[in-house]
């Protein structure tokens, strides 16, 4: 099958691209996109290093074809910050240390993103249930489970 | 007293990690660039007789390498000149490179790489400690025997005689997966007359340096090697680097083109090396009092087919498998065997995980046999300064291990718990149990290896009065950049966001060593601080440093003299003697020192186990970075949960069965314990502003310490890790079938 033509908005922009249908989500915003921000680390669906958000809900990009996106609102960490101003969960990640070598921070901030949009106030067990499909190998969960919930307090405050 | 020492200063590049804007290997790319891929033996052993290129694929297209494509000599500079680059004509272990094919379609190399059909004959294979050690057959040198060392202190065949109790153990630990989330990758340019630059996810850029010497045949200045972003490396990425960058270069030098390698993480995982499997005898020889009299261990690595890093990953293995304890009488025998596994290579802690978790059960054991508690056996025979270790180094430092052990049972509540436990587990399917290690962990190299690495370090100040420091150490998230970037600071009286590194490129930094052997903060950061002193040194005797006017004595010096650089060289400190045909001495300018306590959960139903609080305490010397010390301690305690109960390299005829993070289990966020971590600080003398090296030592406690906790909850002494529910299914079917 040949490249068909998709349109989808990623980071509040519209793109067009030619692409093949079954080509991952995360090749197109790497490659076709220049997005580099989104990581992979597996390729498996088990790591959550390419995590994005798809019309609010958090998708591993490495297993979602592209022909499924079309249509959709995609978010990456790069349209997190806004006019150069980072994110509370940035900010938060940041701050508590909660990012060492930063390969899973990306995904790890959409998944936490997540998470606060569902439980503003998260418990410790929600935290450490909603951040469960995002693999950190550097921090051992502690530093960003005080991120979310310094995030938590940022946000609200 | 502090300006930045001791805050929580942001992380240098923590911002560009949480925008997305780091760059790390596989974000970069350059016009033309091919994309390699490497095809690699099926088998562990055997005879390459032909190689097919099958299927329907336009192979001129390809740019094909084999060894017979290197321009110099075939084998990646280490320790021993052993490991080809790519097999020429025998293959010595599964996933072993034979050829290098490389192609500007991704999609495409990675379908050559299966229409490549390597026709090998097969030799027979060995895959265990015992078969090396039986020489069933001989796959390295004459005997299989990669390396040994003794360490003789006293004269252990003294005490048996005398002996109250005489208790021996043998212990196993398996194979564990570095499992960075980024995998390994390099990219390329090469060619005769420009010579070879590297881009690349990497520990040690003058490794790299040093290896794509003899291959290329090429003088030091034609090789430039630069560090990127790196996203984790845990010892994963400081050897085997070499042999990627290596691979992507020759592919470079034929195509004439950039050539990036990224790995998948089916072949990291499979391909690259992993934490040495061992196995450890111990025989120990107590008195009537409880007292250590004499120690002899016996400690086996498995190296894998070549000769790699086992004989140093041995070497801290073999010191460190005494413990922090004071037996007058040891005598540690240790060998790394050659089998056809993938070489095995350094991870985090580089032998002492494997020989201090042996010691920190068999410590459990000789308490049971005596009758008393763990706690109580290892107050009996704590080190003490003054006292000395197994190699006669003399403990200088002002420690105190049974403070250090009150403290963390305190934190743990361990006494209250272990009657609590005891109690409710009488009736529980679910047992409780509480468990601790000790043990010390030595920064930097070993024994006159520091002496051996020359390290430089520098400071440049610029004439708007920063300063940039000059390291190959590498960020690898451990937090190089931000304390180094504090002891400059601190040393310079300026401000912490005035200092800027150098991004590790060979060919504008030093060679301040590799960035392993928890040697970055305490034997760097004390170049820095030295050479900063050095930097301070020249501006007040070209009489132009006041108080508080950095800037202006830089932008006035540099004026009338040019540039203002410092650079410091290695030298050991006072009074430290190491004697490499012996193995006596002082192994280490400095040990850490920690008492960790884990609390688990065993379902004695479905065997499932849960470490449900963890304790960590530890002495340092002077903690620089509160919040990415905490963050070591946290990452390594978890990494060594999971080398406990959780990761599981499953072996099928020499190659991972489970090269998959879907079947190779690492701990989630659910997975771990509240990890509490606390420091005990005792600033060290020659340590920059008291600081000893940490990024090792937190993961040699926790697999002891889980251990001993699971023997706490459900009676029964396991001695193997990792220690799966199905492995402890069996081992209490044993266990109640013996009764």
């Amino acid at each position: 099958m040949g490249k068909v033509r998709i349109d989808f908005r990623v980071n509040g922009s519209a793109h067009s691209v030619d692409s093949y249908p079954m080509a991952r989500l995360l090749d197109v915003l790497r490659g076709q996109i220049g997005l580099t921000g989104t990581k992979e680390g597996c390729g498996e669906g088990e790591c959550g290093a390419c995590s994005v958000l798809l019309n609010g809900e958090l998708v591993n990009s490495c297993l979602v074809p592209v022909l499924q996106v079309a249509g959709c609102e995609i978010l990456t960490v790069e349209g997190l910050a806004e006019n150069g101003r980072l994110h509370p969960l940035q900010q938060a990640f940041a701050e508590t240390g909660g990012a060492q070598c930063g390969i899973c921070t990306p995904g790890m901030i959409l998944a936490a993103r997540q998470l606060l949009d569902r439980f503003p106030h998260p418990t410790d067990q929600q935290i450490r249930i909603g951040l469960a499909g995002n693999l950190c190998r550097c921090t051992g969960y502690q530093k960003i489970f005080d991120a979310v919930r310094r995030a938590a307090t940022i946000g609200s405050g | 007293m502090f300006q930045t020492v001791g805050k929580p200063v942001p992380r240098k590049e923590g911002r560009q990690k949480v925008t997305g804007e780091s760059k790390y290997v596989d974000d970069i790319s350059f016009p033309g660039m091919l994309h390699g891929v490497t095809v690699r033996s099926p088998l562990p052993r055997g005879r390459i007789r032909n190689i097919e290129f099958a299927g329907d694929l336009p192979w001129h297209e390809f740019t094909i390498v084999t060894a017979q494509d290197i321009p110099g000599e075939n084998y990646v500079a280490l320790i021993v000149d052993d490991q080809p680059y790519l097999a020429a004509e025998f293959v010595n272990h599964a996933e072993e490179p034979v050829l290098l094919l490389a192609h500007p379609d991704k999609y495409l190399v990675e379908k050559a790489r299966c229409a490549v059909h390597l026709d090998i004959e097969p030799l027979p294979p060995i895959f265990t400690i015992e078969a090396s050690l039986a020489k069933e057959q001989i796959v390295w040198g004459t005997d299989n025997v990669l390396k040994t060392f003794t360490v003789e202190k006293g004269a252990v065949d003294d005490v048996w005689a005398d002996a109250a109790h005489i208790v021996e153990g043998e212990y196993r630990t398996g194979a564990q997966e570095q499992l960075y989330i980024e995998p390994n990758g390099i990219i390329a340019i090469a060619n005769p007359e420009e010579g070879i630059t590297i881009w690349g996810s990497m520990q040690c850029p003058y490794y790299i340096h040093k290896a794509l010497l003899k291959p290329f045949q090429l003088p030091p200045e034609k090789i430039r090697v630069i560090q990127m972003e790196t996203g984790g490396a845990f010892g994963g990425k400081e050897e085997y680097p070499s042999i990627l960058a290596g691979h992507a270069a020759l592919l470079a030098w034929k195509s004439g083109k950039p050539v990036k390698m990224i790995y998948d993480r089916a072949e990291d995982m499979a391909a690259t090396t992993k934490r040495h499997p061992s196995r450890t005898r111990i025989r120990a020889a107590v008195s009537p009092e409880g007292k250590l009299l004499g120690l002899d261990i016996e400690f086996v690595i498995d190296g894998g087919a070549y000769a790699t890093l086992s004989s140093v990953v041995l070497s801290r293995g073999t010191i460190h498998a005494a413990g922090p304890y004071n037996c007058p009488n040891v005598r540690i025998r240790s060998k790394a065997v050659a089998t056809n596994a993938p070489p095995h290579g350094a991870f985090r802690g580089f032998g002492a995980p494997q020989s201090i978790f042996a010691l920190e059960r068999h410590m459990n054991k000789v308490a049971r046999v005596l009758g008393i508690a763990p706690e109580e056996f290892r107050r009996r025979n704590f080190l003490h300064t003054g006292e000395t270790t197994a190699t006669g180094q003399t403990i200088r430092e002002a420690i105190d291990l049974e403070a250090l052990l009150d403290r963390a049972l305190e934190l743990s509540d361990y006494h209250a718990k272990t009657k609590a436990f005891a109690k409710e587990n009488e009736r529980s399917r679910v047992k409780k149990g509480i468990g601790f290690s000790s043990f010390m962990h030595g920064a930097g190299f070993t024994g006159s290896g520091e002496r051996y690495l020359e390290s430089i370090a520098g400071v440049e100040a610029t004439a708007d009065g920063r300063a940039r420091i000059l390291v190959s150490s590498t960020e690898i998230g451990q937090g190089t950049n931000t304390i180094l970037a504090q002891i400059a600071a601190e040393t310079l009286g300026i401000d912490y966001d005035c200092v800027d590194l150098a991004q590790p490129d060979t060919s504008e930094v030093p060679n301040s060593g590799p960035t392993v052997a928890s040697r970055t903060c305490m034997v760097v950061g004390k170049l820095v601080e030295s050479a900063a002193i050095g930097l301070k040194q020249t501006l007040v005797n070209a009489g132009l440093l006041e108080e508080n006017n950095f800037a202006e004595a830089c932008a006035r010096y540099i004026a009338e003299f040019g540039p203002l650089k410092s650079f410091r060289q290695y030298q050991a400190p006072p009074g430290i003697f190491w004697d490499d045909e012996t193995y006596r001495g002082d192994a280490y300018g400095a040990f850490a020192w920690a008492v960790y306590v884990a609390e688990v959960s065993v379902d004695t139903l479905t065997y499932e186990i849960k470490v449900n609080d963890f304790v960590a305490l530890q002495e340092i010397g002077r903690v620089i970075h509160p919040v990415l010390a905490a963050g070591q301690i946290e990452g390594g305690v978890a990494q060594g949960i999971g080398y406990a109960v959780f990761e599981n390299v499953v072996w099928k005829d020499g190659r991972m069965a489970n090269s998959q993070m879907t079947n190779y289990i690492m701990p989630t966020s659910v997975d771990v314990p509240d990890i509490r971590v606390y420091f005990a600080e005792n600033p060290y003398a020659y340590g920059p502003l008291g600081a000893k090296g940490i990024g090792e030592l937190p993961m040699d406690g926790p697999a002891p310490a889980v251990l001993n906790a699971i023997e706490n909850a459900i009676g029964v002494a396991v001695n193997e890790i990792p220690l799966m529910p199905e492995m402890l299914m069996e081992d209490l079917r044993v266990e109640a079938a013996v009764g």
